[in-house]
């Protein structure tokens, strides 16, 4: 499936981080956009709006978090590829339709323009405090799909894989950017029509009367139909059986939400994407996703100019976490030096791959170090130097 | 083809309920089945296309409806029926949707949601069964439940003073709105096919009774006996002010149809300003 062309703003432009956002949701096929004001995520919605006047797109600005991500996942079921941008406090409200959304398998992108809490925080400092708010957030057993692009031009390209994630496994995917990279601006190229790849919507194509939306595909994802397409189908967020019908038992609760989890984890390894430098002879390896990445990089280059060896791994996709990855680089390295704009979160995740392997010592930064690497290059010396295992998380303190 | 001859199980609505999920989990005496028999007999009436007809419920006794109904029907959260409702309507505005709830559902917890979609004239019609309590988790006092009246919450007699559910609906801006007991049903069949017909928010009220928690909290008797109270009780009053619609404890109850009025829905507006924008972007 293409792109439509008209939509399309092939070529290479300068584009913020927001406009990029836009400019990838539309390429992807997005036409719906449910929100509620909030900094710093304000700038998408005014440019989504900018540009759905030319298309046939529908941009609502709802009454709370609550009903934007409500009404995002009623205009899913309609057919159109649907999105909603938010920030930490509007993302706590959307927990109960992250909830909805995971149990109705509904496919929709929730962008997350991080900034810093809790409660209001600074609301445009940027952070990546949302890590584990935005994977189990809301209440009972499920997996999300978390994406986090580190460059403007990488919020177009990972905006695409959103709607192509949340399409094929029908799940909602959230984008976790930060109130940093939005504002950024840089060249962006938009690839013509006929390079972008997009996932159809699965939908059912068998006789209307046998329909039982939850009926599941061998690769345990069920199919869609449209409101209004006659089939007449019940959903509920009640635990339901194939036929969308709530059934209050053990038995249809392992039926219907076990695969909720399972349609994530069995499929982690094709799911999660993440680039690595250096990190074949590597003693050292940096870890790395979001905004963090340019100065963790910078860090990985100057320890190197040093003689350290040091490698550095980017997650792309944060959810599903990068396990099998991390587990293997952590009998082979020293240490992980993981660095993250928040008091420590995804590190736990490092630090319980690599435990009993390789050292985890965690930096943190704000958003003067989005742009500073001392603090991650005086880590990456620190764990050169230590020939120790150490248990737990190793907090990197600055001199 | 098969015939009213050929079978003896033949249900007159077997096109617009769920047979297969019948017997309905509410209880003996309780309103709500009246309402959906009644709605589906307005469907039937209203000449519709089913297939174009979808019915969104929040949670709730009255939040089970959207599972017996045989349209595309989406159980939702709790009091959010209309905001996912409205995400509907916006992305497919040829649909004719429908939100079925309850009074806690729509004016307590999706009470911010209920006067935004009024006020915006979102095109839906929403039916609001009123049982004056919170029926499901067992009694407790809603945001309908009369001054004095108890319920497990107000043990020594409710002191909030209730919503006035027509009156809100009025000063946001629903363009229709209409309140019946269920023993009202062809008057409540008629509002629902007037309100179907209808470009714009519509609000029906249904007063049903609760003979499990409401009625029995407060010494009313069974269902049959608030079937005979709304006989004796209430009063049809096509037109009246909606501020004179309060429901006082156990006293009158004015029913009828308030508000028929126009004003541009939601999808008109906003595909007026899309022409227009496209317009000057044109000569631009």
């Amino acid at each position: 499936m293409k792109p439509p062309k008209d939509s399309l703003k092939t070529g290479t432009h300068q584009l913020s981080g927001s406009q990029a956002c836009v400019e990838g949701a539309i390429s992807a096929g997005c036409r719906f956009l449910g929100m509620y004001p909030i900094e710093p995520a304000i700038e998408i919605s005014n440019y989504f709006l900018e540009r759905a006047k030319t298309l046939d797109a529908v941009y609502v600005q709802m009454e709370d978090e609550i009903s934007a991500l409500a009404a995002v996942l009623g205009a899913s079921w309609t057919g159109r590829r649907s999105m909603t941008v938010t920030s930490g406090p509007g993302l706590s409200l959307m927990m109960e339709h992250m909830g909805l959304g995971v149990m109705l398998e509904t496919p929709c992108v929730i962008v997350d323009v991080q900034r810093v809490g809790p409660g209001h925080g600074i609301p445009t400092a940027p952070a990546q405090g949302d890590i584990f708010q935005s994977r189990w957030g809301s209440h009972g057993d499920y997996e999300i799909i978390g994406l986090a692009p580190s460059t403007v031009q990488e919020i177009f390209d990972f905006m695409i894989k959103a709607f192509n994630f949340s399409e094929h496994y029908r799940v909602p995917v959230v984008v976790l950017t930060d109130g940093y990279l939005v504002n950024l601006k840089s060249d962006v190229t938009i690839p013509r029509a006929e390079d972008i790849k997009l996932e159809p919507r699965r939908y059912y194509d068998g006789p209307q009367e046998k329909y039982l939306p939850f009926k599941r595909d061998e690769d345990l994802i069920p199919r869609l139909v449209d409101i209004g397409a006659g089939y007449k189908f019940h959903v509920t967020g009640l635990t339901h059986d194939e036929r969308g019908y709530p059934i209050m038992n053990e038995e249809c609760q392992e039926f219907n939400v076990h695969p909720l989890v399972r349609k994530i984890r069995n499929y982690a390894e094709k799911i999660v994407r993440f680039q690595e430098l250096a990190t074949e002879d590597a003693e050292i390896i940096v870890i790395a996703y979001g905004s963090s990445f340019s100065a963790a990089k910078q860090a990985q280059q100057k320890a190197r100019e040093q003689g350290i060896k040091t490698g550095l791994l980017k997650l792309d996709t944060i959810w599903p976490f990068a396990e099998n990855r991390v587990r293997e680089l952590s009998r082979k390295a020293k240490a992980f030096v993981a660095v993250e704009m928040n008091y420590g979160q995804l590190v736990y995740e490092i630090q319980r791959c690599s435990q009993g392997n390789a050292n985890t010592i965690f930096v943190t930064h704000g958003e003067k170090g989005v742009e500073n690497s001392d603090d991650i290059l005086n880590a990456i010396i620190q764990a050169s130097r230590e020939n120790s295992k150490k248990e737990g998380i190793i907090e990197y303190a600055p001199k | 083809m098969e015939t009213l001859t050929t079978r003896n199980t033949y249900h007159p609505m077997e096109n617009l309920l769920r047979m297969d999920r019948l017997p309905h989990i509410w209880c003996p005496g309780c309103g709500i089945g009246i309402a959906v028999t009644t709605l589906a007999a307005a469907l039937d009436k209203a000449q519709v296309d089913l297939n174009n007809v979808c019915i969104v419920s929040g949670i709730g006794c009255t939040g089970r409806v959207a599972g017996y109904v045989k349209l595309d029907s989406f159980h939702t959260t709790h009091g959010r029926a209309i905001p996912f409702a409205t995400g509907i309507k916006l992305a497919n505005p040829n649909l004719k949707v429908i939100v079925f709830s309850g009074d806690g559902d729509l004016l307590a917890i999706g009470g911010n949601h209920f006067i935004h979609a009024a006020r915006r004239n979102i095109d839906m019609v929403v039916i609001c069964v009123n049982n004056f309590i919170y029926a499901m988790t067992g009694g407790q006092v809603a945001p309908t439940t009369p001054l004095t009246a108890y319920a497990t919450t107000s043990p020594y007699g409710c002191v909030e003073p209730p919503f006035n559910i027509p009156y809100i609906a009025d000063s946001a801006g629903a363009v229709y709105v209409a309140r019946w007991t269920a023993l009202h049903v062809r008057r409540l069949a008629t509002s629902i096919v007037e309100a179907l017909h209808k470009t714009g928010f519509s609000l029906i009220e249904v007063i049903s009774p609760c003979a499990q928690y409401y009625s029995r909290i407060n010494r009313l008797g069974d269902g049959i006996d608030m079937m005979r109270f709304y006989h004796t009780n209430a009063e049809i009053r096509h037109g009246e002010n909606t501020k004179n619609l309060d429901i006082p404890f156990q006293s009158n109850i004015i029913c009828g149809k308030f508000v028929d009025r126009e004003r541009p829905s939601y999808t008109e507006r906003y595909n007026k300003w899309r022409t227009q924008i496209k317009g000057e972007d044109n000569e631009g």
